[in-house]
């Protein structure tokens, strides 16, 4: 089909709206009364069900037209907004959310959403009572009332007076057959009949769509007419071509069931547009106007840009990657020849591709936005579950990182923010006892510093105890009591983060499922970062995550051990020194040296590698001081070769998981070279 | 033109050991002579590490080891064949390779019962071509390392 080709922008553009409802219906959920936000989120709403409509996904379409319609009740203030409501229409933005996944992972986006709708419908029915706060309440009582919403004013006042003058409402479906060639001629055709018999007040979609041929097989039309049901549809049935007719009798009551559907659909359209000037001039405060102009500003950015498969940038940073290597491998040859011509060229060449990586780097930077406007919505709806009150900040969500970077960061972060929610934040009446806002704050923040990335997640909660993590960690065989006696603070704190810990008393499902924080830290140490906790009893803990800024090019000490290369990150490096046999010492089976005063556990490569020994080992022994966190390692290789900068592989599927390699790279003399990963030598 | 590709099985002929091996065409990326071959520890046996291959560092599997048949020292005539099974590409040690063949499907046989444990599973079929007998491998279960990590 040929709309294959529109797929992927289809659900590019779908995702981009579905964020946009989200982030809107939190703001209104501070704002309940803003129109201004309100209309966003039925545009974003409005273009989904077009577009899904378009692609052909009706189940995403009809879903998004009931929640449109839930929402235009509130635009025409018929409707209150309550958190009652607002759970309905997230819950319709999971669904959607949902359906867009599964259509992006190649299914139908089908999905099982009649629940919904039927909440959705409740709600809707429920705006009917219209001086009612409580529209839960209305929706029982609102069966008897007589609609004011699907058809305007005008509308309904005439189909009210026809109603008194005798005229029977009727609402007919009628189908045309599928072959149907000119369905704008039967159409007509149609029409011509209704005008005959009545008065044509409303079809779905508009005469105008309809005469474009702007529908599939079905539309609809609602006319008033003092002929008889049976004989409207007998009359319509002649028109060759027209397969199904079904003719309704109205009632008022019934309106709003029967066919809100389609009339709101076309209402949508024209509503949008003029409704906008008035709501601006009559906007509570100057805030909706600001907010105008920063989408006007947006606009204008956004036409700067253009949308790239993410694909195409992965493979321009292969082919760079590449270009990379036999840099290398120029430099090395024109060091080797010292022949200035090719010297100069050379260095010009590294230059320029220098800048190349830098923009290519830069290319593949993406704002850690992109996973942060998932967690307000999250953030709520966890409060709700839990019964706290908590204000989420975001503070520095256009910090920028490495793509590969975003891809892993999500799910631990997802976790960190559960678990500052779950245990760190205390109940409204905890925290009214302890002299605290009943609402606790989670501060979630990304700043640069250097070449990392910081995020961190700060809550004002409880804090962690020392002796309670302790006291567990002891019960558990974590550590030993004596070793307990010795810890710090902050090693107290970071005993959360290991395997078999989870020190909430109760096991919620929101965290604390046993699969614990040493997920975090595992997937962060993977990603070549670092977290760090902080924590206050009674004031708060900060759980800081040190990210590198990009994963695919890194500095590597390349060092030698036989007659093997290996390539140690530059990050994790402290320095590097030559010692003697004299001054290894030896503790518990353990050598170690003494390094600046520092007691420094040594790590022979040549053992842990299993290197074959074709050489003579020396007296002296060129060591490497490399540091996970707190704690301190000295690598012993046979010599050091120089700094590079060097591209960053995997070993591909087939090896995974090799203990202590984080994958390998290319040398400018062809040749792979592992790539140490300290951290899984620093115990 | 559907029934020849049925019939009909291209495959690249490799030997191991004076015996002569065949995979199937459509799995095999490329033939490369042997290059530096970066040693990578604490893997199986058979990993004899990894090498460069035009930039993607491909993983080697000695298909003599793989095979529980004695190893030997690689020569001039030794060729690494880059297999791509489903998301997985590595190299192929093997002492040579040079012939590309079509053997007619209804000539190849299901593996004999009595061929040696070790290889047992790693055989698709047997193919026996005037006189030429032709062993099938099988890549999916050599390049299959959930058995060996359960042991």
């Amino acid at each position: 089909m040929e709309l294959n080709q529109y797929l992927e922008v289809f659900i590019e553009e779908s995702k981009e709206h579905l964020q946009a409802c989200n982030e809107q219906l939190l703001e209104l959920e501070k704002n309940p009364d803003d129109l201004m936000i309100i209309n966003e989120i039925f545009r974003s709403a409005h273009t989904l069900k077009g577009m899904s409509a378009t692609m052909g996904y009706e189940d995403l379409a009809s879903l998004t037209h009931q929640m449109e319609n839930v929402l235009d009740a509130i635009r025409n203030s018929r409707l209150k907004t309550t958190p009652e409501i607002l759970d309905v229409i997230f819950m319709a933005v999971d669904h959607l959310e949902d359906m867009v996944q599964s259509i992006a992972a190649g299914g139908d986006g089908k999905k099982n959403v009649t629940e919904t709708v039927e909440k959705l419908k409740l709600i809707e029915k429920g705006e009917l009572v219209v001086t009612s706060a409580k529209p839960e309440v209305a929706a029982t009582t609102a069966v008897d009332t007589p609609i004011l919403s699907n058809y305007d004013e005008f509308e309904l006042t005439v189909l009210k007076q026809s109603k008194e003058q005798g005229f029977g409402v009727y609402e007919i479906a009628i189908a045309l057959r599928e072959d149907c060639l000119l369905k704008a001629a039967r159409v007509y055709m149609v029409f011509e009949v209704l005008e005959k018999i009545g008065e044509v007040i409303k079809s779905s979609p508009s005469v105008d769509q309809l005469e474009e041929e702007q529908f599939d097989q079905e539309f609809s039309v609602t006319i008033v007419s003092k002929e008889n049901p049976e004989d409207i549809k007998g009359m319509i049935m002649k028109v060759s071509e027209v397969v199904k007719t079904e003719v309704k009798s109205l009632e008022f009551s019934e309106l709003s069931n029967v066919t809100e559907l389609e009339v709101h659909s076309i209402n949508d359209n024209s509503e949008v547009q003029s409704d906008d000037p008035s709501l601006i001039s009559s906007a509570p405060a100057d805030r909706p106007q600001v907010e105008e102009k920063k989408n006007n500003g947006k606009q204008n950015n956004s036409n700067k840009t253009i949308r790239v498969n993410i694909e195409r940038l992965d493979i321009l940073m292969n082919l760079f990657e590449e270009l990379v290597i036999d840099r290398g491998r120029l430099e090395q040859i024109s060091k080797d020849l010292e022949n200035t011509e090719l010297t100069e060229t050379v260095e010009r060449m590294s230059r320029i591709s220098g800048d190349l990586q830098n923009i290519i780097l830069n290319m593949r930077m993406v704002q850690v936005e992109t996973v942060f406007n998932r967690f307000p919505r999250m953030v709520r709806q966890l409060a709700r579950d839990l019964n706290k009150k908590i204000n989420l900040e975001i503070v520095g969500a256009e910090t920028e990182l490495d793509r590969t970077v975003i891809d892993e960061i999500g799910d631990p972060l997802v976790h960190l923010l559960r678990n500052s929610v779950d245990h760190g934040i205390e109940s409204p009446e905890e925290r009214r006892t302890k002299g605290k806002y009943e609402e606790g704050t989670v501060v979630l923040r990304a700043f640069h510093s250097g070449n990392h990335v910081f995020i961190e997640i700060e809550d004002d909660g409880a804090g962690i105890s020392k002796e309670k993590v302790l006291k567990k960690a002891i019960s558990k065989g974590i550590i030993t009591e004596q070793a307990a006696a010795g810890f710090t603070d902050k090693q107290a704190y970071e005993l959360i983060l290991s395997s078999g810990f989870s020190t909430a008393e109760k096991i919620s499902d929101i965290s604390g499922r046993g699969v614990g924080l040493d997920v975090v830290k595992n997937t962060i140490e993977s990603l070549g970062g670092t977290i760090s906790i902080d924590s206050k009893e009674n004031k708060g803990t900060i759980f800081s995550i040190q990210l590198p800024l990009t994963l695919s090019i890194i500095s590597v000490m390349l060092v030698e051990i036989q007659k093997e290369k290996f390539a140690i990150p530059l990050s994790s490096i402290i320095e590097t020194a030559i010692i003697k046999d004299s001054e290894i010492m030896n503790a518990h089976n353990q050598k170690v040296i003494d390094f600046r005063g520092k007691v420094v556990p040594l790590v022979f490569l040549k053992d842990i590698f299993e290197v074959p020994s074709e050489l003579v080992e020396d007296h002296f022994h060129s060591v490497i001081i490399v540091r996970k966190g707190d704690k301190m390692a000295g690598l012993i290789v046979d010599s050091f070769i120089g700094q590079q900068e060097v591209v960053l592989k995997s070993l591909g599927n087939y090896l995974t998981n090799v203990f202590a390699i984080s994958g390998a790279t290319i040398l400018g003399d062809g040749q792979a070279a592992l790539i140490v990963d300290c951290n899984a030598l620093i115990k | 033109m559907a029934e020849m590709l049925v019939s009909d099985l291209k495959v690249i002929v490799f030997q191991l050991n004076d015996k002569e091996y065949a995979v199937p065409v459509e799995q095999v990326k490329s033939i490369e002579k042997i290059m530096h071959i970066t040693r990578v520890p604490h893997t199986y046996s058979f990993v004899k590490g990894v090498m460069n291959l035009r930039g993607v560092v491909t993983p080697l599997i000695d298909l003599r080891v793989r095979f529980g048949l004695e190893e030997q020292a690689y020569s001039e005539s030794t060729r690494v064949i880059i297999v791509s099974v489903e998301d997985k590409e590595v190299g192929l040690i093997v002492d040579g390779a040079n012939d590309v063949i079509d053997i007619p499907s209804s000539m190849i046989e299901p593996p004999p019962v009595i061929v040696g444990i070790t290889a047992e599973g790693f055989i698709n079929g047997v193919a026996n071509l005037d006189k030429r007998l032709l062993i099938v491998i099988d890549l999916v279960n050599i390049l299959e390392t959930d058995e060996i990590n359960a042991l």
